[in-house]
């Protein structure tokens, strides 16, 4: 990541091209590069699904069928065909958002991802808000105070991001904050008595409640997200701060940062105007690097708060071998995650003025 | 001449000296970063307490005692006992055993397939970079909890595979830094001497690139312990990875889940013992960058 963040000084002049040409390769050569991981990502789960001592056939006919009644399906379904053909159909059913049929709901696949993906989204976006609101000025502070105690404890608070494990901490947190001293509130989205009381608009009950005018429903809504998402929101911080920090001290080293005080301009305004608007485009690489494994990280936060969203449909597919059901949610995960990270690297290319030049 | 004087001399006279010497003073750099001692203590207290578990447990790790149920923390059950009345401290002892191996086995499978696949892209370059540097993509580009939870699924549930499915998720981000590492001195003059020697491909990439790889490797692997530990006890946590009765950290959180109301202890202890081992090896990768790589410098 750091290797990823820096090279853009590095590297050698481009050739004269023209400006909007270079940027459009760019911007075509990281959107080839994410259909390939698309690509990538599906032969992957082909593949698991492949592997799966499940045998499809039996899960149709029982293991009772007689053999000819057996070959007869597993041609019917296909199974027969070289690997090739079957991987090309399973390509195309995915494009098209045919995931199969859950077993454990009944229900198709896409349909079920689409109905709880907002629960993961409203819990994520949460957690990076708070990541960003609180470690962007941890980091710049801690290097700012190069080397006093506070820069230290950030540092450390930073290594303790990587160390803990985010459902222990899930855990403890709802053993203390909600039991023990009940101020926020438990498992779940929104307590029994308020569930269903406004309309489902955009699946954010935050969101639908402030529409619909509801205090009282976006008070409770708040306070059950509040835990899982600062639980989300610590790791992000973590890291977060920990990338601020670093790319801050690597300004703070420049000459022109010397010049700038030397000129008496005041610390603050060196600080926030010299030397932290250059690092904004790295940051946006770096927050947006954290949005994407907050996706991920809800998959555990969510099994412990019992939080309605893809990670809790993930883990209960898994318990229950839903195959399908599991693939599917992996797919939709893998695809965020990647859409994510190449995104933020063509927001890096439209906002930094080198890699547009 | 004292031995200080022989590991600290300027002008090593044989290959052993010069490794000694150079060995001797990343350890004093090494011991100087408070952070890194504290590391060191920690990953080598794990290892003490994983072989000498039975002498350090005050009680057999999977014996019930259902009289003694969800005892709190006290002079003759040092962290409580669970829902089965087994002690936690002697679990978590044995738990030790457990994840020893499992990032030892994870780092002895993942490090040198990623070492070998990053040494060979870098080395030929051209469409055999473009093939193995594209697979490395793509699975650097999937999430890794999410990956590693597909395999299990399609592995089965167990300790065994899920070392294997962490192993899957682990290797590619070597590869990328050993393949790197490899193109900073591929054209480098004594590759070369070696080509023009007659020496192998093999022999090239064998004796002279990976042991140049080797030392940012060990920072690597040491930073990702934290990771394979976590994304370990998150499989055991889910129900993936260990099987009861076998005192996993991850697994023992999930049982003390239903208790953590209550019986606090019960999913806290195993907790902290994740935490401070993994903190140990955080802390050992950084001390261990800060040696290795002066490049970073005090800055990460």
């Amino acid at each position: 990541m750091t290797q990823d963040a820096t090279p853009a000084s590095l590297q050698p002049p481009r050739q004269m091209m023209g400006r909007g040409n270079a940027w459009l390769r760019g911007l075509g050569a990281v959107l080839v590069s994410m259909a390939m991981t698309f690509l990538g990502l599906i032969a992957i789960t082909f593949f698991v699904g492949r592997v799966v001592p499940i045998d499809p056939v039996i899960a149709v006919v029982g293991d009772r069928a007689p053999i000819e009644v057996y070959n007869a399906v597993r041609a019917e379904m296909g199974l027969d065909d070289p690997l090739i053909l079957q991987f090309l159909r399973y390509v195309a059913d995915v494009l098209t958002g045919d995931l199969g049929m859950s077993i454990s709901t009944g229900g198709r696949v896409i349909d079920d991802l689409v109905r709880v993906f907002p629960a993961t989204l409203e819990l994520a976006t949460l957690g990076i808000i708070i990541g960003v609101l609180l470690g962007v000025p941890m980091g710049v502070y801690a290097a700012s105070h190069h080397g006093t105690f506070v820069d230290h404890a950030i540092r450390v608070l930073g290594l303790v991001g990587y160390a803990v494990p985010a459902f222990w901490l899930g855990l403890v947190g709802l053993a203390v904050l909600y039991a023990r001293l009940q101020i926020v509130g438990g498992p779940g989205r929104l307590d029994f008595f308020y569930d269903g009381l406004v309309p489902p608009v955009t699946g954010l009950i935050l969101v639908d409640s402030l529409l619909a005018g509801d205090m009282a429903v976006f008070r409770n809504a708040f306070s059950h997200i509040i835990l899982p998402a600062a639980v989300l929101g610590f790791f992000s911080l973590a890291y977060i701060s920990r990338m601020t920090r670093s790319f801050m001290l690597d300004q703070l080293s420049q000459d022109f940062i010397m010049t700038a005080r030397v000129k008496g301009i005041s610390e603050r305004r060196v600080i926030w105007h010299h030397a932290f608007r250059p690092i904004r485009v790295p940051l946006v690489t770096v927050i947006g690097l954290s949005y994407a494994s907050l996706l991920e990280g809800s998959v555990m936060i969510e099994t412990v708060f019992s939080w309605p969203g893809i990670g809790n449909y993930l883990t209960t597919a898994l318990l229950n071998a839903d195959m399908n059901a599991v693939l599917g949610a992996t797919l939709v995960i893998g695809m965020v995650f990647i859409l994510i990270n190449k995104g933020s690297d063509v927001l890096y290319r439209l906002i930094d003025p080198r890699a547009r030049a | 001449m004292s031995t200080i004087d022989w590991l600290i001399d300027d002008a090593p006279s044989s290959r052993l000296q010069a490794r000694a010497g150079r060995l001797y003073r990343l350890s004093r750099m090494l011991l100087r970063n408070p952070l890194a001692v504290v590391g060191i203590v920690i990953v080598t207290a794990l290892v003490l307490v994983a072989i000498f578990a039975p002498l350090i447990a005050t009680a057999s790790p999977t014996e019930q005692d259902l009289a003694n149920r969800l005892l709190a923390p006290g002079a003759d059950h040092w962290m409580g006992t669970d829902e089965l009345g087994r002690d936690i401290w002697s679990r978590v002892v044995f738990g030790a055993r457990i994840t020893l191996m499992i990032v030892a086995i994870v780092a002895v499978i993942s490090a040198p397939v990623g070492l070998v696949v990053g040494a060979v892209a870098g080395y030929y370059g051209g469409w055999v970079d473009r093939i193995l540097m594209g697979l490395t993509d793509v699975f650097l580009s999937l999430p890794r909890l999410v990956l590693a939870l597909a395999f299990v699924a399609a592995l089965g549930p167990g300790i065994e595979n899920a070392v294997i499915a962490i192993a899957i998720t682990t290797w590619p981000s070597y590869a990328r830094i050993a393949r790197a590492e490899t193109l900073t001195f591929r054209n480098a003059e004594f590759i070369s001497a070696m080509r023009l020697q007659g020496a192998s491909a093999v022999r090239v990439i064998g004796t002279g690139i990976l042991p140049l790889c080797t030392s940012s490797m060990i920072i690597r692997v040491t930073l990702d312990m934290a990771g394979i530990i976590l994304t370990a006890a998150g499989l055991g946590f889910i129900g993936l990875g260990a099987q009861p009765p076998l005192p996993e950290w991850g697994a023992m959180i999930s049982r003390g889940r239903a208790f953590i109301l209550d019986q606090w202890w019960v999913a806290t202890m195993p907790g902290l013992a994740i935490v401070v081992v993994s903190l140990g090896f955080c802390f050992l990768g950084d001390g261990l960058r800060d040696v290795l790589d002066p490049k970073h410098g005090d800055k990460a």
